[in-house]
């Protein structure tokens, strides 16, 4: 992989790892994110890793953009060789999949959809050639997601499936964008999952609901009070199916305080997850689960 | 001390400089639109320049003073009037306890910054006292004014005197029309057609309806051809469609290829729409003033003129500073 860089304008580095998306250009570019950030270069502003590319904004009164391009030439390069392994945290997310708002949201917005009379899950589950909404519902819960990039708004996770190319979810984002998204909904375009954190304009496809709050700028959720995202690029997600019931009494849960998500710590290495994907998703799900 | 909001205005927020260092999770810059008719402002009531004021878009709010307090508008020609008497802009005024400040209609500009000495005193969120509405952060209750707020002030520095004033040659604000906002191309510039990014710089563009903090749409030139290709995985089939990925504040991204939208301070921090490259920092507070139908020309530059510019237009900043000192 042979990243291209580009300035954004005269406070910007662009460098794109790779055109098409895998996990592969999106650990080079977490590993030159750290990298550059561990460097601590003078000048620098922000640095934002995403799914197959990374951004750092700088100061030029601070530092040149020509050296601050070199040394992250450099740091790129140095990446090549460095272990493709990350301490990180699994997380398990509750999911209403069908629920009534994201439906309600649909069916206000058909005309801008590919498939005007179907569902944003029928339509899914067709054009990924699965046999119904629960057979796509299993292949969208049934193994772990990465998040390859936090942004869009804030604490929105893009999320990225551990599954082989040819397993992998794909669906196109509506004709025109929807000017309403309901808070929390599981949305899908392209290879990406995302979970809106706010309300407000998107082009996914709605697939469900989660009841577990991700974004609170108030600080009042318990697992949100250290930091107002849930999310960092790397964390891993496991989907949860429930039905109405769970998800009632998850959100009477999160209002009254006691909600309390499962966060396991774990490690995840690219090599032993590419050399039998299917058992190291199963060792995920253990360690998720206390085993 | 406090400010009632009698009327909010059409879009009226608290912005200070910004709040750095959150844009990796998407939590953008936020902070004044027009960054240095926010600093002037500050500077002629005594205040710190990054001090926390209202920002107005298009049209005034109007206020209540429940102290005596010293005051001054400037960005955007929004003539303010006390008790409806006018009063300049750019230039600081006292207000007397009980005294309305309400604006008369806009007359050049978009976006008019209000302070008052002692800054707008919300809580610091992350760092910084700017609204953040999209992720209804930081600000007032993390939304733009209502009618019945009541803004708390802080206490005021060293009292300086009234009627001071900025020179218009320190203003900051563009000296002919139409405006000419310099672009550095770059980013996803290689995916259009060679005739298609001469069109880009060489038709005339105008200010979309939709133009607000998160970004400014433009219209009226020529539809981007595309250079052919397999779409990568990961980036939608649409030829303006990319991985998703993250974007320069001030670049410039064209959904479909039709319509460029550049994003400014309140920026969504990525998606999946190509961009052809990014307005120079020098150029963002101009944006932020262009109104609605404005004519702009994009202006081709590289890393050396937009260094140049960002000096210049430093030097400005430091010839206001001296002039207020």
């Amino acid at each position: 992989m042979q990243t291209r860089f580009s300035y954004g304008g005269d406070e910007h580095i662009f460098a794109e790892v790779a055109e098409s998306m895998s996990l592969q250009a999106f650990f080079k570019g977490l590993f030159v994110t750290n990298a550059v950030r561990d460097a601590r270069i003078k000048g620098v502003t922000e640095i934002c890793p995403a799914n197959a590319s990374y951004q750092v904004k700088f100061d030029p009164d601070q530092i040149k953009p020509d050296d601050l391009l070199a040394e992250l030439k450099q740091l790129d390069s140095a990446s090549e060789t460095s272990a493709p392994v990350i301490k990180t945290r699994i997380i398990e997310i509750p999911v209403l999949y069908n629920d009534p708002w994201t439906h309600e949201t649909l069916m206000r917005f058909r005309e801008r959809h590919q498939d005007p009379n179907g569902t944003d899950l029928e339509y899914a589950a067709r054009i990924n050639g699965l046999n119904g909404v629960d057979a796509f519902i299993k292949a969208h819960s049934s193994a772990p997601w990465f998040v390859s990039m936090v942004g869009f708004v804030a604490g929105l996770p893009f999320l990225y499936q551990m599954v082989e190319r040819q397993r992998q979810i794909q669906a196109p984002k509506y004709l025109r964008p929807r000017t309403d998204t309901p808070k929390l909904t599981v949305g899908h375009g392209g290879c990406f999952s995302c979970i809106y954190s706010v309300r407000g304009a998107g082009g996914y496809q709605m697939f469900g609901i989660t009841p577990m709050p991700i974004y609170d700028p108030n600080q009042k959720i318990s697992y949100l009070r250290d930091f107002m995202c849930l999310f960092k690029p790397g964390d891993i997600v496991k989907w949860k199916p429930i039905d109405r019931p769970a998800y009632d009494a998850a959100v009477a849960d999160v209002d009254a305080g006691r909600f309390s998500p499962i966060i396991r710590d774990v490690s995840f290495s690219l090599t032993e997850f590419n050399n039998d994907i299917d058992a190291y998703n199963r060792k995920l799900e253990g360690v998720l689960h206390g085993n | 001390m406090a400010i009632k909001v009698l009327k909010p205005g059409l879009a009226t927020t608290v912005q200070d400089l910004g709040r750095p260092g959150y844009y990796h999770i998407g939590i953008p810059l936020s902070g004044g639109m027009d960054r240095h008719a926010l600093t002037a402002a500050n500077l002629l009531v005594g205040n710190e320049e990054g001090a926390a004021v209202l920002e107005a878009v298009f049209m005034g709010p109007e206020l209540e003073f429940t102290d005596d307090a010293l005051v001054a508008i400037t960005g955007a020609e929004l003539p303010p009037k006390l008790d409806g008497e006018p009063r300049e802009t750019w230039t600081s005024f006292k207000v007397k306890r009980g005294q309305k400040l309400s604006f008369d209609f806009l007359k050049q500009g978009a976006r008019g910054y209000i302070a008052i000495a002692g800054g707008i005193d919300v809580p610091l969120v992350l760092g910084s006292r700017s609204t953040y509405a999209l992720g209804a952060l930081g600000g007032f209750k993390g939304r733009k004014l209502e009618a019945g707020d009541e803004l708390p002030i802080g206490r005021a520095g060293a009292a300086v005197k009234d009627g001071r004033t900025v020179a218009k040659d320190l203003r900051g604000l563009p000296a002919a029309m139409p405006t000419e906002l310099r672009v550095m191309p770059g980013l996803y510039w290689h995916r259009i057609s060679e005739t298609a990014g001469v069109g880009f710089f060489g038709d005339t563009w105008k200010v979309a309806p939709e133009a607000d903090r998160i970004g400014y749409r433009f219209r009226g030139g020529k539809p981007l051809e595309f250079v052919p290709r397999e779409p990568p995985f990961g980036a939608g089939s649409d030829p303006s469609n990319i991985t998703d990925a993250c974007y320069p504040y001030g670049s410039i991204q064209v959904p479909g290829g039709t319509e460029p939208i550049v994003l400014h301070r309140d920026a969504v921090s990525g998606g999946g729409y190509f961009m052809v490259g990014t307005v120079i920092a020098a150029d963002m507070d101009l944006i932020g003033q262009l109104q609605p139908n404005t004519s702009v020309k994009f202006v081709k530059v590289g890393m050396d003129e937009a260094l140049a510019a960002r000096k210049s237009r430093a030097e400005l900043l430091g010839k206001l500073r001296s002039a207020l000192a």
